[in-house]
C-alpha cells in the first residue's frame, strides 16, 4: 500500500557558477494521510528547498513527489503554502485575501453567499472574524499569520505546507497560534508539513518529525515518532518523561551528531 | 468632519491648511500657530524676498526691447492678456448673435431661405494657447502612458524581453525633444494626410514628441516595480493557478503601482517640459507658440507677456504634478508612505 504522500528518491541541483550544487540528495519521505510532519534541520540544510519541491515551486532534478499515486510537478491549491512572512497582498483586507483565494479555488462550484460563509468560517476558524475588513498593515505580526493559514485552509488542501509558520514571532505570541493549529488541527485532521527551527514546536505538534542532515547533499537522517496523546497541552507536557525525551532525543541529533560546522 | 477634512488636505499634498484646520477646531492652538509660521509664514517671506530681488535686479538690465520688466509689469501684463481674453470673447459672442439676427430677418422674409452660421475666426489669446498646450500635453501622456504601461509591465515580468529591450531603450531616452521633431514632423506630414482632419498636424506633431520623451520614465519604472515584487507574492498566484492576465490584474499591477505612478509623474513633468519646445518649432497654437510670437513681435510689452507665460507654464507644471501626487496616493494601497 503507497503512502498518501511520497517523496521518491528526490535530488535537486541549483546551478550556480561554479557547476551545479547539489541542495538535496535522495530524500525518502513517506507521510500518511492526516499526519503532522515536521521537519527541523539546521539552517541553510534544504527544509525549505524540500517544502518547495512537494509545493511544486521547485523541480526535482532527480525523483519525484507523488501524492494520491499522482505525480505533482506544477503548484497548485491542493498543497497550499502558509509563508513564513505570511505573503498576504497587503492592498487587500484580510478578507478580501481569503477571498481571492477561495474565488480563485472553488469559485465555479459555490455561489456568492456560500462564499462569503466559507471565507468567514476559515477566519472564524483563526479567530480573526473580528479584523477581517482591516489592511494586513494594520494588523499584528501573529494576526497576518492566522490570516496566512486561514487563506491556506479555505483551499481545502490535501496537503499543508508551512515554512517557518511561527519563525517571526515572539515567544508568547508563537505559543497561542500553536494551540490555535492544535484546536484546529484536531478539527480538521489535516495532512500537514510544517518546517521549523523550534525542538519545543516540532515535538509539541508533530505526529512525525523529521531530522535532516546537514548540506550539501542533505539528506534525512532519523525520523521521530511522537507518540503522545492528543490533545496535548503544554502545561502538562512541560514535566512529561516522555515529551521530554523525544525533545532530548531532537536536540542529540541537532547538536551532536549533526552539529554544524560553521557557524 | 475635521478629520476628514484635513484626510483630504493631505491626500492633494495642500498640507498648508491642516494647522489652520486644527486651530479653527481648537485643537493646541499655540502649537498650531508654530506650524503655521513654518509652513506659511517662511515659503512667504521666501516668496517676498525673491519678488524684491527680482524687483532690484530687473530695474538694472537694458535690453533692447527696453527694461526688463519687474514683478508690478509682470502683473499689469497678466491683466491685460485676461482683458484680451474676455474682448476677444465678447466680440465672437457679438459675431455669432449678428448672425442668428440676421438669419432670422432673412428666414421672416422668406421661410425657404438658406441660413448658414459662419464659424468665428478670431486670434488665439493667451488662455486659448494655455488650454492648447494642456490638451496637447495631455494626449501626448496619455498615448505615452497607453504604450509604457504595458509594455513596462510585460517585459518587467519576463527578464528575456527586458535584456532585449533594454539597449534599445536606453538608446532612444536621452534622445532630445529638438531631434526628434524634423523626423516626426516629416513622417506626420507624410502619413496624416486626411480631407477634413480632426486634429491639426502641428497638433499631432507636438502631441508625439510630447509622447516620445515621455515614454521612457513610466516604461523603466513599471519594468523596475513589476520585476522587484515579492516573490512570495507571485508564489501565491502560482499555487492559486491564476492565468496570465488575472496574475497581471490582481497582483502585478496593484503591487507596482506606486512604481508605475512614480513613472507617471516624472513623465508628466518632461511632457510638459518638452511641449513648450515643440511647440516654439511646430508652431503648434500654445504656450511654446505664444512665448515665440511674442519674441518675434518685440514690442515694449514683449518681455513682461513672456514673463506672464513663463510663471503660468511654471504654475501649471506645479498644478500637474500635484494632480498626479493625489492620484498616486488615492491608488497606492499604502496611504502612510509619503512621497514627495
Ligand atoms: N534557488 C536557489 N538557487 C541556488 N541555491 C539555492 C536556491 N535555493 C536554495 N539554495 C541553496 O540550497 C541550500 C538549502 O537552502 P534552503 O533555503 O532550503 O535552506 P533551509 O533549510 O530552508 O534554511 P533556513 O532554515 O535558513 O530557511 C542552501 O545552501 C541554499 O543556498
Ligand atoms: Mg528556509
Amino acid at each position: 500500500m503507497d503512502a498518501y504522500l511520497n517523496l521518491d528518491h528526490v535530488s535537486i541541483d541549483f546551478p550556480t557558477a561554479n557547476g551545479a550544487f547539489r541542495a538535496l540528495d535522495n530524500v525518502n519521505l513517506k507521510i500518511n494521510k492526516g499526519e503532522f510532519v515536521s521537519i527541523i534541520g539546521h539552517s541553510g540544510c534544504g527544509k525549505s528547498t524540500v517544502m518547495n519541491i512537494v509545493g511544486g515551486l521547485y523541480q526535482a532534478t532527480e525523483g519525484g513527489v507523488v501524492l494520491q499515486g499522482k505525480e505533482v510537478n506544477e503548484p497548485g491549491p491542493d498543497r497550499a503554502i502558509v509563508f513564513q512572512n505570511h505573503a498576504l497582498f497587503p492592498w487587500l483586507t484580510c478578507y478580501q485575501n481569503v477571498e481571492l483565494a477561495v474565488k480563485s479555488v472553488s469559485g465555479h462550484r459555490r455561489n456568492r453567499k456560500q462564499i462569503r460563509e466559507w471565507v468567514e468560517h476559515n477566519l472564524e476558524l483563526v479567530h480573526m472574524m473580528h479584523a477581517k475588513d482591516k489592511l494586513p498593515s494594520e494588523i499584528s505580526g501573529g494576526m497576518k499569520q492566522r490570516v496566512g493559514i486561514a487563506r491556506a485552509l479555505s483551499m481545502e488542501p490535501k496537503v499543508l505546507l508551512m515554512d517557518e509558520p511561527f519563525g517571526a514571532l515572539d515567544a508568547l505570541t508563537r505559543a497561542h497560534l500553536q494551540d490555535s493549529l492544535m484546536e484546529i488541527q484536531s478539527e480538521l485532521n489535516n495532512t500537514v508539513i510544517m518546517i521549523t527551527h523550534d525542538v519545543d514546536e516540532a515535538v509539541l505538534l508533530s505526529d512525525k518529525i523529521v531530522m535532516m542532515t546537514n548540506g550539501p547533499a542533505a539528506t534525512i537522517g532519523e525520523i521521530l515518532e511522537v507518540n503522545l496523546p492528543r490533545p496535548r497541552k503544554r502545561l502538562e507536557l512541560a514535566d512529561d518523561q516522555q515529551y521530554n525525551h523525544y525533545r532530548s532525543e531532537v536536540i542529540h541529533f541537532l547538536h551532536e551528531r549533526h552539529a554544524r560546522k560553521v557557524a | 468632519m475635521k478629520d476628514k477634512l484635513i484626510y483630504f488636505l493631505e491626500l492633494t499634498g495642500m498640507t498648508w491648511f491642516v494647522p489652520v484646520v486644527r486651530m479653527l477646531a481648537g485643537e493646541a492652538p499655540l502649537k498650531q500657530a508654530q506650524l503655521l509660521v513654518q509652513m506659511i509664514g517662511l515659503p512667504l517671506l521666501a516668496m517676498l524676498i525673491f519678488l524684491m530681488l527680482w524687483h532690484i535686479g530687473a530695474a538694472k538690465v537694458i535690453t533692447s526691447l527696453g527694461q526688463v520688466p519687474g514683478p508690478t509689469q509682470v502683473w499689469e501684463q497678466s491683466m491685460v492678456l485676461l482683458d484680451e481674453h474676455r474682448a476677444e470673447r465678447e466680440r465672437e459672442r457679438q459675431f455669432y448673435e449678428r448672425q442668428e439676427l440676421r438669419n432670422a430677418e432673412r428666414l421672416a422674409a422668406d421661410p425657404d431661405a438658406e441660413v448658414r452660421i459662419r464659424p468665428f475666426t478670431g486670434r488665439d489669446t493667451f488662455i486659448d494657447q494655455v488650454q492648447t498646450s494642456l490638451k496637447t500635453v495631455f494626449v501626448g501622456f496619455l498615448l505615452a502612458s497607453l504604450i509604457a504601461i504595458p509594455i513596462g509591465i510585460v517585459s518587467g515580468l519576463s527578464q528575456n524581453l527586458y535584456s532585449a529591450i533594454n539597449p534599445l531603450i536606453q538608446i532612444l531616452k536621452p534622445i532630445s525633444p529638438l531631434a526628434w521633431l524634423p523626423i516626426v514632423t516629416m513622417v506626420v506630414s507624410a502619413l496624416y494626410v486626411t480631407e477634413d482632419p480632426m486634429f491639426s498636424r502641428s497638433f499631432v506633431t507636438s502631441a508625439i514628441v510630447v509622447m516620445l520623451c515621455s515614454l521612457w520614465p513610466t516604461l523603466i519604472n513599471t519594468a523596475v516595480g513589476v520585476s522587484s515584487i515579492d516573490r512570495d507574492l507571485i508564489n501565491v498566484g502560482r499555487v492559486l493557478r491564476l492565468n496570465y492576465l488575472t496574475t497581471v490584474l490582481k497582483i502585478v499591477i496593484p503591487s507596482s503601482i506606486p512604481m508605475i505612478f512614480t513613472g507617471l509623474r516624472i513623465s508628466l513633468g518632461i511632457g510638459w517640459m518638452v511641449l513648450i519646445a515643440a511647440e516654439m518649432l511646430s508652431q503648434n497654437p500654445g504656450l511654446g507658440k505664444f512665448v515665440w510670437d511674442e519674441f518675434q513681435n518685440g514690442s515694449s510689452t514683449s518681455l513682461s507677456r513672456i514673463m506672464v507665460a513663463v510663471l503660468v507654464i511654471g504654475g501649471l507644471g506645479f498644478v500637474l504634478d500635484r494632480i498626479m501626487l493625489t492620484l498616486q496616493k488615492v491608488f497606492s494601497y499604502d496611504k502612510t508612505a509619503i512621497i514627495r
